[in-house]
């Protein structure tokens, strides 16, 4: 009898692992535009919603090799960061930061409605569906997997991509002290637009890795937009690191959580505790 | 090679510099002395063009500068090290010299093993964040990250501010063996009694006004700077 309740569990830590690697990979992009930029966008899991819509238009209408209709909706999604930044961001740089927040709200509604009149408001779904991988007794889903490896290889990128290049450090840089980057000979201009292009291709990575386990729909980004927030808030928003260790706490909380109860109780425990640290530690769990 | 001619410049409605000629030319050191918010920090501002001339004419090597944006400066080769320092604290030591290799990077190697060799300590505290620094070894890596980019004239806003009087003392020694070394030096200091011992030449800037300039020693001896900065 114990043995099987211990199975269970462990199948329960484990799967709450691989979500926290799915999630650790949704946070990474709001993250790196937060810790540099210094202006959240709200409307980020809308544009991954674009991004699946990139795959699945791609893959379903115009029968790309699936590999292809990813690398292109990741482009897809970098350019629609780009363009975030340069038409909606870089004119509120210097406002008061509600209004930075409520310009990429707007965008937020604005994706979504344009999302309702382009695609429909039907559930589309990209009809490839991984086997699911036996261990014993445990069972994990495929999708689950290849997000979890494709998130970590993905934070493990961005962390080298920081620490070795001489544009990594100037995007370190540029968040410590954005008025002396000219010194440097550094364009900050320059470093905004690339950060903003690299989190969105961030967000179009984990769009691909979203489209392989839930169908796309216009209002797709309500249902992991908050929790990608709450995760960046809880690491300490723009602080890569906390987002990461956030994130698999999170999930571990859901999994377990959801183990011990109902699923739906899972997500109740971890809000509970993400209220509780906003209480205890303001600034989030590695928050400065 | 830095000629500044009859330059006003100021922020907003504000003018903090007015009619100020000025001349660095190659292998010299030259101080720009004056009381606090005389406009010494904005006069090195305007040469790295993070502010722009209202009136007046900046050259570098002969060129304006006028058409040049400030991210373009260090390449011109001028470098800046600037008030307070200002390192990446959370970037380590090294990291902040390669930053300002920036510019540079095909010769970080050979730029880095250069600059280690004059500031040995540097080498030591390499891969400590730049914030945990002490103050002296924060100028000398703010003055190093300056020196990466091998500037043809490097601009020292204030070297000494804030640091203890035995730290400003191997601050200023530092500055005497980077203007022997063949720099061409451009010093910001209210600290009037040691930079003039380093250059050769200095301008006395007061309320946004060249009022004087002249030999080094011979400011040093003037009686109007001894009595009102020097307090003899």
């Amino acid at each position: 009898m114990s043995d099987i309740f211990d199975i269970y569990l462990l199948e329960a830590v484990l799967n709450g692992l691989l979500l926290g690697g799915l999630l650790a990979l949704l946070s990474l992009g709001l993250n790196l535009v937060f810790g540099v930029i210094d202006v959240v966008w709200i409307c980020y899991a809308e544009l991954i919603m674009c991004g699946m819509y990139a795959v699945y238009y791609l893959y379903v209408q115009y029968h790309w090799p699936l590999a292809l209709a990813m690398l292109a909706a990741i482009g897809v999604v970098a350019l629609l960061g780009w363009l975030l930044h340069q038409f909606v961001i870089r004119p509120v740089l210097n406002a008061e930061p509600i209004n930075q927040l409520l310009v990429t709200g707007g965008v937020l509604f604005f994706l979504q409605a344009a999302a309702t009149l382009a695609f429909g408001i039907e559930f589309k779904n990209l009809g490839v569906s991984l086997p699911s991988v036996r261990l014993g007794e445990m069972s994990f889903s495929g999708a689950r997997l290849v997000a979890f490896g494709t998130a970590l290889a993905g934070v493990i990128a961005l962390w080298l991509f920081l620490r070795k290049t001489y544009l990594g450090t100037a995007i370190r840089a540029i968040s410590q002290d954005r008025a002396i980057m000219p010194l440097m000979g550094v364009n900050p201009a320059r470093i905004f637009a690339i950060t903003s292009a690299l989190g969105g291709a961030f967000a179009g990575l984990a769009a691909c890795l979203l489209v392989l386990q839930y169908d796309v729909h216009p209002a797709i980004g309500l249902s992991f937009g908050p929790i990608t927030f709450l995760i960046c808030v809880l690491g300490g928003l723009g602080n890569m690191l906390g987002g990461f260790v956030a994130a698999f706490v999170f999930a571990q909380f859901i999994a377990v959580g959801g183990f011990f109860f109902a699923v739906e109780w899972g997500y109740v425990i971890a809000f509970v505790f993400f209220i509780a640290v906003m209480f205890w530690r303001p600034r989030g769990i590695l928050g400065k | 090679m830095l000629a500044v001619r009859n330059v006003t410049a100021g922020y907003g409605d504000f003018n903090a510099l007015f009619d100020v000629t000025l001349d660095v030319r190659a292998g010299e050191a030259v101080a720009v002395i004056g009381p606090n918010g005389a406009g010494k920090t904005t006069l090195l501002r305007l040469i790295s063009k993070l502010i722009q001339p209202r009136r007046g004419e900046l050259t570098f090597d002969g060129a304006s500068l006028a058409p040049v944006p400030a991210h373009a400066v260090v390449a011109r080769g001028i470098a800046h090290v600037p008030e307070n320092r200002r390192l990446f604290p959370r970037l380590t030591a090294e990291e902040n010299l390669r930053m300002g290799a920036y510019t540079s990077r095909s010769e970080y190697a050979q730029r880095l093993e250069q600059v280690y060799a004059l500031f040995p300590r540097l080498k030591e505290r390499r891969a400590q964040a730049a914030g945990t620094l002490s103050g002296g070894e924060q100028q000398m890596c703010a003055i190093a990250r300056a020196l990466m980019s091998r500037p043809k004239l490097l601009l020292l806003d204030e070297p000494s501010a804030g640091l203890a009087p035995v730290v400003v003392q191997s601050i200023f020694e530092l500055v005497r063996r980077i203007c022997a070394e063949g720099y061409t030096v451009l010093i910001v200091e209210q600290n009037i009694r040691q930079v003039l011992k380093v250059v050769e030449r200095a301008y006395l800037l007061e309320a946004g006004r060249i009022v004087r300039s002249g030999r080094a020693a011979d400011l040093m001896a003037a009686p109007e700077i001894q009595k009102a900065y020097l307090g003899l």
